[in-house]
């Protein structure tokens, strides 16, 4: 069974040339087991994108201590692109935009470079076109430049598209759900729960709203706060955190 | 400057002439070369660059066209062209023999006609005149490979409502040196397509440039280069926008890789103040992949009436964005292929608008391999 760990995790940011890196997550701890959602909630630069962008091995951010493992293996070893053909994969909560780069052409590059072998175009060609219509993605995208003039929502159900398509062990969704409409909430959501029932997959879900736990709900819930988490619970918590906010944590971690 | 306001600053101290004598030998200061070696021209530039070795040029022409080698009396040679550096006016009193192409009036050229300029070593200089007659279609290849120290001017003389769409490859060995000038002479409704690939050569100074005679005139030129170590790849644009209602539209990309590669770029457009309702657009984008590489890039629009159309300019010169590569790579996509695919996507919408198939495909081909040598290193 698949496990990603993460112990006592440090990270720092590269600040302005003359000022010494900071320091925006002080020991995080969080094991995922697969068949595992984890949700985290947090207010407002408290260090949620950092941890994901740390997972995924980001170069702006360097870990000064702790550890992740995969299934056992240091991920913090790892390059970006061994990280994802390790089977991890973050979805972003800024996707970025990728000129004269097409989506075909990437996701065509990118599932070879996961499965280690290029897949038969005819293959990739149906697995495309049934992903799109599943996300309610307009074919037409596959022409177009990774993201550039997507809006918020289209480069969102991208990015789950994404997920789909790669087929990961582990998710780390940012805020996948903001900005979304009724209907994209549902269709994304439905996407993220086909990648839970594959099986053998555990999902890290970093939102600010309930509504989308109540399509994919979690088994735990964790408050972010400060650069660490300040409390566990299940999905409970999460209504509790909606109804009162986060102040209490905030002045606790203060 | 308060009176002078009609005369262009850019062409303040422009001098045209047939004879190399009438200009001054240059001495990197002037504005026309302080971004070329000098040392490296082989004495294109002083007149120590004597004749002596030869760029053969044959030419597989559509059958619509005519086709003549003449010589430097031919009153078609240097009709739209009058030389304005010395270089160039080197090349004018140096060629012996011109190649004439001409499409005959409302004739439409049923295939590429492609001219090969190999070079054979030595030192060689040359002239060729394309004519497009007036409603007449045709596309054209020049296609530069092989060694040589070679100086040249092409004049293409595009007539009314003719269209005339041109790919200049410089595909040259390591150890070529070419300096050459491109002019387009538009006449009315005159469409010119031109894109210019620059790969190969010690050091390449192509200078295209375009002239309009009445209103309607189209030009498009594009170009795209990649500059390897130690080579020095330099474009020089002038559009120069006389008469109303024309339009010219400049992108030019390159990228740059390795200790020593200088791309330069400069992009003058004149709107001068008769040429209203003028539309054009210019732009330049350099990739610099690594240290020790160097692009300069001088875009310079000068407006002269009131009354354009549009007007715009553009240049940028950056590395690859890392948080392009950190996305692509975020997917598996290991970093130098994901830098091949960004580098690729830069060039690949300039590639698409090449006319020629065939010429497409060896473009494409050549970035490939510029890619591949970026991969070794
Ligand atoms: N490159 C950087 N330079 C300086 N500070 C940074 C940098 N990146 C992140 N930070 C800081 O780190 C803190 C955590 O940011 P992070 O993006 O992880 O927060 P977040 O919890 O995801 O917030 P949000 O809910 O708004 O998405 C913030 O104070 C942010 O300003
Ligand atoms: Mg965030």
């Amino acid at each position: 069974m698949a496990t990603l760990e993460i112990r006592d995790l440090h990270v720092t940011v590269d600040a302005a040339a003359n000022e010494p890196p900071k320091e925006i997550l002080h020991g995080v701890d969080l094991t995922i087991r697969a068949g595992e959602t984890h949700a985290i909630m947090g207010p407002n630069g408290s260090g949620k994108s950092t941890l994901a962008y740390a997972l995924a091995g980001h170069p702006k951010y360097t870990i000064t201590s702790g550890s992740v493992l995969l299934d056992g293996e240091d991920v913090l070893e790892m390059s970006v692109d061994e990280r994802a053909r390790a089977g991890l994969f973050l979805a972003m909560q800024y996707p970025v935009e990728v000129p004269g780069v097409s989506v075909s052409n990437f996701l065509r590059s990118a599932v070879t470079a996961v499965r280690g072998e290029a897949p038969k175009l005819r293959e990739f060609s149906k697995d495309l076109k049934a992903g799109m219509d599943a996300l309610s993605i307009d074919p037409a995208f596959a022409q177009r430049n990774l993201n550039e003039g997507f809006s918020g929502g289209e480069k969102k159900r991208h990015e789950i598209l994404q997920l789909e398509l790669l087929k990961p062990k582990f998710a780390v969704l940012d805020e996948t759900d903001s900005g979304l409409d009724v209907d994209a909430l549902r269709v994304v959501s439905e996407g993220i729960n086909r990648f839970r029932e594959r099986g053998d997959t555990g999902v890290l879900l970093i939102t600010h709203y309930t509504r989308i736990l109540r399509y994919v709900k979690p088994d735990f819930v964790h408050v972010f706060a400060a650069g660490k988490i300040v409390e566990e619970g299940g999905p409970e918590l999460a209504d509790k955190l909606e109804a009162e906010g986060y102040e209490s944590y905030v002045k606790a971690s203060a | 400057m308060g009176l002078e306001t009609t005369k262009p600053l850019s062409t303040l101290h422009e001098h045209t002439s047939y004879d190399v004598n009438d200009f001054a030998v240059p001495g990197g200061r002037e504005e026309a070369w302080r971004f070329t070696p000098l040392r490296r021209l082989r004495g294109l530039h002083n007149g120590t660059a004597e004749a002596g070795g030869r760029v053969a040029v044959e030419v597989d022409a559509a059958p619509e066209l005519r086709v003549e080698t003449v010589g430097r009396d031919d009153e078609r040679v240097g009709k739209a062209y009058v030389p304005a550096d010395r270089v160039s006016a080197q090349a004018y009193t140096s060629f012996e023999k011109a190649t004439v192409l001409t499409v005959p009036r409302e004739t439409v050229a049923s295939k590429p006609t492609v001219v090969t300029l190999t070079g054979e070593g030595g030192v060689a200089y040359g002239h060729t005149v394309v004519v497009v007659e007036p409603m007449a279609e045709a596309v054209l290849v020049l296609d530069h490979k092989g060694s040589a120290t070679y100086a040249d001017n092409v004049e293409f003389v595009v007539g009314e409502g003719a269209s005339l769409k041109v790919v200049s490859l410089q595909d040259w060995a390591d150890d070529a040196v070419h300096v050459s000038h491109h002019h387009a002479q538009l006449a009315k409704d005159a469409v010119f397509r031109s894109f210019v690939v620059t790969l190969g050569g010690d050091l390449v100074r192509l200078s295209p440039s375009v002239a309009y005679t009445a209103p309607g005139g189209d030009a498009e030129l594009i170009g795209l280069y990649f500059v390897d170590a130690g080579q020095h790849l330099e474009h020089r644009l002038l559009v120069d926008h006389t008469v109303p209602n024309c339009r010219s539209n400049v992108v030019y990309k390159g990228a740059l890789q390795g200790e020593g590669a200088h791309a330069v770029w400069i992009g003058d457009v004149i709107i001068r103040a008769e040429a209203e309702g003028t539309d054009t657009y210019e732009l330049n984008r350099n990739l610099v992949l690594t240290d020790g590489a160097r692009a300069d890039s001088v875009p310079n629009l000068e407006i002269l009436t009131g009354e354009v159309a549009g007007a715009g300019h553009a240049s940028a010169s950056g590395r690859l964005d890392d948080e392009h590569l950190f996305y692509l790579q975020a997917r598996g996509i290991p970093f130098e292929e994901a830098r091949r695919l960004v580098i690729r996507g830069f060039f690949g919408q300039l590639i698409e608008r090449i006319a020629v198939p065939e010429v497409r495909e060896r473009v494409t081909a050549a970035v490939e391999r510029e890619l591949e040598r970026e991969l070794t290193k």
